[in-house]
């Protein structure tokens, strides 16, 4: 009986140790950045990141202002998301409400195998197909792009944004369509207005789920965007993403240099922008009692 | 067959009614009366409410539903290919079993159906929304908070919300399908006082479970017994002397 209760207790510990794991290691990760950025605050002191130039290797002056990075991220992520939105919420529609079981069964493997791509394979297909394209289509000097870089990430967000905006259409409660319909709506109608409405904040927590991925996806971007730390709005011009930034550098970089410091907090800010992110969507799908 | 002595507005000739392989219907043939309220009693899974949803074509929802023989209204078969299904629902509005007002405020509820129907007017829907309330005895317990969630109301409150929002694209049918089953007497009592002043404009069909409330609201009952109809005829004919041995067996509660 005595033996029989404490091996129920070892392995109520164990599983509660695997079910914590991810905290620990969240944990962990966050605390492992912070103290590695911490002594930048002392010197060179944390005012030198907010400003407007990164030039983390220079005989003259090195500056580590991660504006420029910031920019490029967001203007890349919001690009992506721009383009990724249509696609995903038609899609998600489509697939949900108009296409025949047939249809369905055909489709939703593809957009897993979408999200399956691994990044540096989409990398070299927007290399070699979408930069091209983009310098030829808007006769530019280089494809290699911030627009470039936001194609391609909007093919890894689509497949999120559909799959949980698909979810969230498919719970929208059959009695609302049926109502609708009854009062002389078109099926058309009866999406646009009715559904989508009800459906909408599942859709919103997709896209924020969506823009998380992208943010946080670095080889893709790094291949593709050019680089260049420029402040620029511009979808036309080349950027450089916070992620592409440390995966560029942190292999060169003197361990303990002001450099290796500053690329560790563009970690932590890059972390809590996707910290961001999540909590959003997580809070809107708690909500509205949709789980992924 | 089943005559009654009114206008006809719902005309059924010979109808068949099938859910993939399964006939739900066999042969019904029914003339439904004109700004009369008709009632479709009968045991669960009787076809009364297939038949219902027959009238403004919303088992076309349901993939592999087939139907032979005619369904005319005003004279013209809904069932011909020619016929336009939304302007034929704009017709005919329909009450649910359970009420399903939608995720948006009350005046938005009342304002979709004339809106997708191209009303643009402001003033104009205030109008449509008000009278509407009006006519479903709603408008003094919400007039005060029009722009609030619909999901707020209760259960009787929805119903009647769901029955304003039918009322307001300005149909000649309106279709019920149990409307009182999932409300408590009270509400119940307000629904039925309600069909009695709207059968003054309205031809009104509705599906109960409940026999007293077909006596209580119907001028014409209709008796459904596993897909066939019947009995059909003046409320008080079929309530105290019914021709068939069935009706009576069901009515007196001997099944059901």
């Amino acid at each position: 009986m005595n033996k029989q209760r404490l091996r129920a207790k070892i392995i109520k510990y164990f599983l509660q140790s695997c079910g914590s794991l991810s905290i620990v290691i969240v944990l962990l990760i966050f605390l492992f950045l912070f103290k590695e950025a911490l002594p930048f605050i002392g010197s060179p002191g944390l005012q030198e990141l907010f400003h407007s130039v990164w030039n983390p290797v220079s005989f003259q002056k090195e500056e580590f202002g991660i504006y420029p990075l910031i920019t490029g991220s967001i203007l890349v992520t919001v690009l992506a998301t721009v383009i990724a939105i249509p696609f995903g919420i038609v899609g998600a529609v489509y697939i949900s409400e108009v296409a025949s079981p047939k249809e369905r069964e055909f489709l939703k493997p593809f957009i897993e195998i979408l999200a399956g791509i691994p990044s540096v394979v989409l990398g070299f297909f927007g290399l070699v197909v979408i930069a091209p394209l983009i310098k030829q289509m808007f006769d530019l000097g280089t494809g290699l792009t911030a627009l470039t870089g936001a194609v391609l990430l909007a093919f890894m967000a689509i497949p999120t944004i559909m799959s949980i905006s698909e979810d969230a259409i498919k719970s929208v409660p059959a009695a609302y369509k049926e109502a609708s319909l009854a009062l002389g709506a078109s099926k058309l109608e009866t999406i646009w207005k009715v559904v989508v409405p009800a459906a909408l904040s599942g859709i919103v927590a997709s896209v924020m789920l969506g823009m998380g991925r992208v943010v946080g996806e670095t080889m893709t971007v790094m291949m593709v965007t050019g680089n260049a730390p420029i402040i620029s709005m511009n979808p036309f011009t080349s950027v450089r993403t916070m992620t592409a930034t440390i995966a560029a550098e942190m292999g060169e970089v003197t361990i303990g240099s002001d450099h290796y410091m500053a690329l560790f907090w563009v970690g932590l800010v890059l972390m809590l922008m996707t910290f961001i992110l999540n909590m959003i969507s997580y809070r809107v799908l708690k909500r509205y009692g949709i789980h992924e | 067959m089943a005559e009654t002595e009114n206008k006809s507005k719902v005309h059924v000739d010979k109808m068949d009614f099938y859910y993939g392989a399964v006939q739900a219907l066999f042969n019904i043939n029914m003339d439904i009366a004109e700004k009369k309220v008709t009632a479709f009693i009968g045991p669960s899974g009787c076809g009364k409410s297939t038949f219902l949803r027959t009238l403004n074509r919303m088992n076309d929802i349901i993939d592999g539903t087939r139907l032979e023989g005619k369904v005319m209204i005003d004279n013209s078969d809904i069932y011909s290919p020619m016929t336009d299904v939304v302007g034929l629902r704009k017709k005919i509005g329909m009450i649910f079993q359970k009420s399903n007002p939608f995720p948006k405020s009350i005046y938005d509820n009342i304002a979709y159906g004339p809106r997708i129907h191209g009303v643009k007017d402001k003033n104009k829907l205030m109008e449509i929304v008000e009278s509407c309330l009006i006519k479903s005895a709603l408008w003094d317990e919400v007039k005060d908070r029009l722009d609030t969630s619909a999901m707020g109301l209760s259960g009787g409150q929805q119903q009647r919300l769901c029955i304003a929002r039918a009322l307001a694209i300005n149909p000649e049918i309106v279709l019920m399908d149990e409307p009182a089953s999932a409300l408590d007497p009270k509400s119940t009592l307000k629904i039925e006082d309600l069909i009695n002043e709207l059968k003054k404009d309205y031809t009104i069909i509705i599906v109960t479970h409940n026999m007293q409330q077909a006596g209580r609201v119907s001028d014409y009952t209709a008796f459904f017994y596993e897909g066939h109809l019947i009995e059909f005829g003046a409320t008080g004919q079929i309530f105290t002397k019914p021709n068939q041995k069935q009706t009576e067996d069901y009515i007196t509660g001997r099944f059901g």
